[in-house]
């Protein structure tokens, strides 16, 4: 029999279709900036901005990382900790080297950073594809873990950074390079690096076919494990450039550092427009997020209107309103 | 929602000459259903009669679903009435229509898991007594609804624990276990094979014969032919009209669903099989589903597999393909080859499409391109990053060589219909230029043209030298494409058919019985 021979009804249309949920947090994010001028005129000032997203710029490091994840049908709790857990050991390596290296203990600690990112990332990992066990209990284990060998690095104080290194260290969190703070750079390349390989390459297609439905990326020939524990690692490089950026902040690292940053994360990719079931990952949703996160809290010092005790509370009602668009906006 | 208006809407029925009119037990008249601008369901008139077996027919797409997800309360009308016993009723919740004695036995098997028979049973209308549920009483009534059935499980075994057949009849009696004037079954065989397709046949006869009015939806039109009183055709969305059943042959029926002169359903077979061996595999065990089978399929040839659901037919697959825990030997064109995932058996040049496209083959919120490069990424994009340029070609190119029907390039996967899913699978698998493509139910639940369809890529495949399997419960289908059928049964090779010997019934036989005898089959 032939094949029926008619023309295929393929029209040029184009692919991209607009959707509310899509757009919702860059909409939430101009109705904030709206609302922030008219309670303060000085919320929209370059300084007040700045500030505040350079305050943001960990969480939106650590939220790209967690947008892989996220999106590949994991969950990572343990990076709150696992911040605190590379800052010390970043500290400890650094102040341990300034002696011999000088100056370059810096860039040496955040070689051993990023290299102990990876390697608790790939822990994190092969625990959840390799040991099949629930992401959430998971790294709930690793989290408790990372948080007590901080706390038992510090002795239940603080490390602080050697004072040789502290000025030379200072500009990575305080410095501008072209009149930009320098933690709002690294976070963009991080955000415009995770986009391009989320949207762009081989694997960012199998980490969300892996997401969206880990049998048929099985049956399509795609390694579920590799591709999932690829997510964590990149989770476990993002914490452990976020540590880099925070050490010079505070200069030290104590037990609680990162606390409860694990949801801050979590809030602002899903705000974003991540799906939480994974399948769908939106990089620049969830700096969007991170940035909402951070405006409320400023908004909420700089106006009278609400005690700034109840930020958490807010945050937690925009996470129930984002999940609520996305439900109702299909 | 002017009745008035729609009365002279009767004429729909005229073709239903010789039926006695009797008082219709349920009623539809003029019903409608439009999802904005598009309708789905256009001015249907409708009688069902008490004690009588109606069919509806119709392609994928014609709005059978629609028509009875409106009777059973599913969804509402935009236009026209029900009635019941010459009553309007109007159903906006299922169990509106329940109550008034409608019962949907549903294509899908919607139970719980890790619940019992009984809690499934009487899941959202427990029996209690004093405030508590009345486990004992529930578990009593439900055995009797199962021996009345002929099911054999027992009402504390746990769903998960039983047959995909049993489930079957676990759903139906839930439908059942409240007295039912209308029941409405939907595609209920689609998940059965010989044997249970007709014990529920027994079922719906006696169903019948309690005056039960039954509805039945099925693609299987041999099955409608024994069934069916009558038969109504839906055609995109309109009643073509309702035919006394056995006045109509199954070619008739499907030219009434296709509104065209049908060519023959099956390709003519043609002379492409050779005796050069292309896949040769040798004692493949896989625990608990395959021991020791060993077969060979040649260039060019389509070598069928057949046997009941549980037989093993796919479990042989996917475990030599790597998908589950298995062991076998493997020679492609005569060299030994290791396969112990699905990427090494795409690597070696062998497609699978898998039985359960919606679960286990496409992406259904995913749009088409990237779904059609999936399994392909690695070739088809060298280097990190895909090229979205090649992709919409492969994509424009899969269109036109399938004939996928979109309406347009971006929807996603599961908006389209069965068939066409099954052909964007189909371009899938063969986006890697397998050399031995193995098809698992290549037209399970699929509409009738896009069958016929179907059928002639798979001729085109050995045409072009390349082998396939196909493992398929229709075995009809099997006898119309293929070259040989090796027929399995609790997890062997029972036999093996083919020219002369090639028939349903000697395929039957193989797949049921423990010593059957076939004439001339090359019985291993």
């Amino acid at each position: 029999m032939t094949v029926l021979t008619q023309s295929a009804p393929a029209r040029t249309e184009r692919q991209y279709q607009f959707s509310w949920a899509d757009a919702g947090p860059f909409l939430a994010l101009v109705a904030l900036l709206a609302l922030g001028f008219l309670v303060n005129p000085d919320f929209l000032s370059v300084t007040n901005l700045s500030n505040v997203i350079t305050r943001s710029a960990y969480v939106a490091i650590i939220a790209v990382g967690a947008t892989f994840v996220i999106s590949s049908g994991g969950l990572d709790l343990s990076v709150g900790s696992m911040v605190a857990f590379i800052a010390g050991i970043t500290i400890m390596f650094m102040n341990m080297m300034a002696p011999s290296l000088g100056l370059w203990a810096i860039p040496a600690g955040m070689a051993i950073a990023v290299v102990t990112g990876l390697l608790c990332g790939l822990a994190n990992g092969v625990i959840v594809t390799v040991g099949k066990i629930e992401p959430f209990i998971a790294t709930l284990g690793t989290m408790g873990i990372f948080r007590a060998l901080i706390t038992y690095m510090t002795n239940g104080g603080t490390i602080p950074i050697d004072k040789s290194l502290r000025e030379a260290y200072r500009p990575v969190y305080f410095g501008t390079l072209g009149g930009i703070p320098i933690p709002i750079l690294i976070s963009a390349i991080v955000a415009v690096l995770g986009a391009f390989v989320l949207y762009k390459t081989k694997y960012g297609r199998r980490c969300a076919a892996v997401g969206a439905n880990e049998d048929v990326a099985r049956y399509s020939g795609i390694s579920v494990i590799k591709t999932r524990t690829i997510a964590y690692v990149i989770q476990g490089a993002c914490v452990a450039i976020a540590a880099i950026c925070y050490v010079p902040r505070l200069g030290a690292a104590t037990p609680t550092t990162g606390q409860l940053w694990e949801l801050q994360v979590i809030t602002a990719v899903v705000i974003g427009g991540t799906a939480l079931r994974g399948g769908k990952g939106r990089i620049w949703g969830t700096i969007a997020g991170a940035v909402i996160l951070e405006l409320i809290a400023n908004l909420m010092v700089l106006s009278d209107f609400v005690s700034e005790y109840l930020v958490a509370a807010v945050q937690g009602v925009i996470i129930i309103i984002a999940m609520l668009v996305q439900r109702f906006s299909k | 929602m002017s009745i008035a208006a729609r009365i002279d809407g009767d004429s729909a029925v005229a073709p239903a000459a010789g039926i006695s009119v009797g008082p219709a037990v349920l009623r539809a008249e003029g019903l409608s259903k439009q999802y904005g601008a598009v309708t789905v369901l256009s001015d249907v008139t409708l009688d069902i009669q008490p004690g009588e077996i109606h069919a509806i027919i119709g392609e994928n797409g014609a709005g059978k679903s629609t028509f009875m997800r409106l009777l059973s309360g599913y969804i509402e009308p935009t236009e026209g009435t029900l009635s019941m016993a010459g009553h309007r009723v109007r159903f906006s919740r299922p169990d509106q229509a329940q109550a008034a004695g409608i019962a949907l036995v549903h294509q899908e098997i919607l139970l719980a898991d890790a619940l019992s028979v009984t809690d499934n049973l009487f899941l959202g209308r427990e029996l209690t007594k004093g405030g508590l549920v009345d486990d004992a009483r529930m578990r009593r009534l439900a055995a009797a609804k199962l021996a009345e059935l002929g099911c054999e499980v027992s009402a504390t075994s746990l769903v998960r624990d039983i047959s995909l057949a049993d489930r079957q009849l676990v759903q139906i009696a839930r439908a059942l276990l409240d007295e039912h004037r209308v029941v409405i079954f939907d595609e209920p065989t689609a998940v059965l094979t010989g044997g249970e397709v007709e014990r529920l046949l027994t079922i719906i006869f006696e169903l019948k014969a309690r005056g039960i009015a039954v509805l039945y939806i099925s693609h299987r039109l041999d099955e409608v032919q024994r069934l069916a009183d009558k038969v109504s055709v839906l055609r995109d969305g309109k009643l073509v009209g309702t035919y006394p059943g056995h006045t109509l042959t199954q070619i008739d029926m499907a030219r009434l669903m296709v509104g065209r002169e049908l060519n023959a359903l099956y390709p003519q077979k043609q002379a492409t099989r050779t005796d050069q061996p292309m896949l040769s595999v040798r004692n493949a065990v896989v625990p608990g589903f395959v021991e020791d089978v060993s077969f060979t399929v040649h260039k060019g040839e389509i070598l069928g597999f057949a046997g009941m659901i549980g037989a093993g037919r796919t479990e042989l697959f996917e475990g030599m393909l790597g998908l589950r825990p298995g062991t076998a030997t493997v020679e492609l064109n005569g060299a030994p080859v290791r396969i112990r995932s699905q990427r090494e058996a795409m690597e070696a040049g062998i497609g699978y499409l898998t039985e359960d496209r919606k679960g286990k083959g496409l992406l259904l919120q995913e749009r088409l391109g990237p779904n059609l490069t999936l399994s392909a990424l690695a070739n088809f994009h060298p280097g990190l990053i895909v090229r979205r340029d090649r992709e919409a070609r492969a994509l424009a190119q899969a269109i036109s060589s399938y004939d996928i029907r979109l309406k347009s390039l971006g929807v996603r996967a599961g908006q389209l219909s069965g068939g066409n899913q099954q052909k964007l699978l189909l371009a899938k698998v063969l986006l890697s230029d397998p050399s031995v493509v193995i098809i698992d139910e290549p037209t399970r639940g699929i509409d009738i043209a896009n069958k016929a369809q179907i059928y002639g890529f798979i001729q085109d495949l050995v045409r072009q030298g390349k082998a396939c399997i196909v493992i398929s419960s229709e075995m009809q289908e099997l006898v119309g494409i293929c070259d040989r059928v090796i027929v399995m049964r609790e997890g062997r090779i029972s036999g093996e058919v083919s020219g002369e010997t090639m028939t349903e019934s000697n395929i039957a036989l193989l797949a049921t019985s423990s010593r059957a005898h076939v004439a001339q089959g090359g019985t291993k």
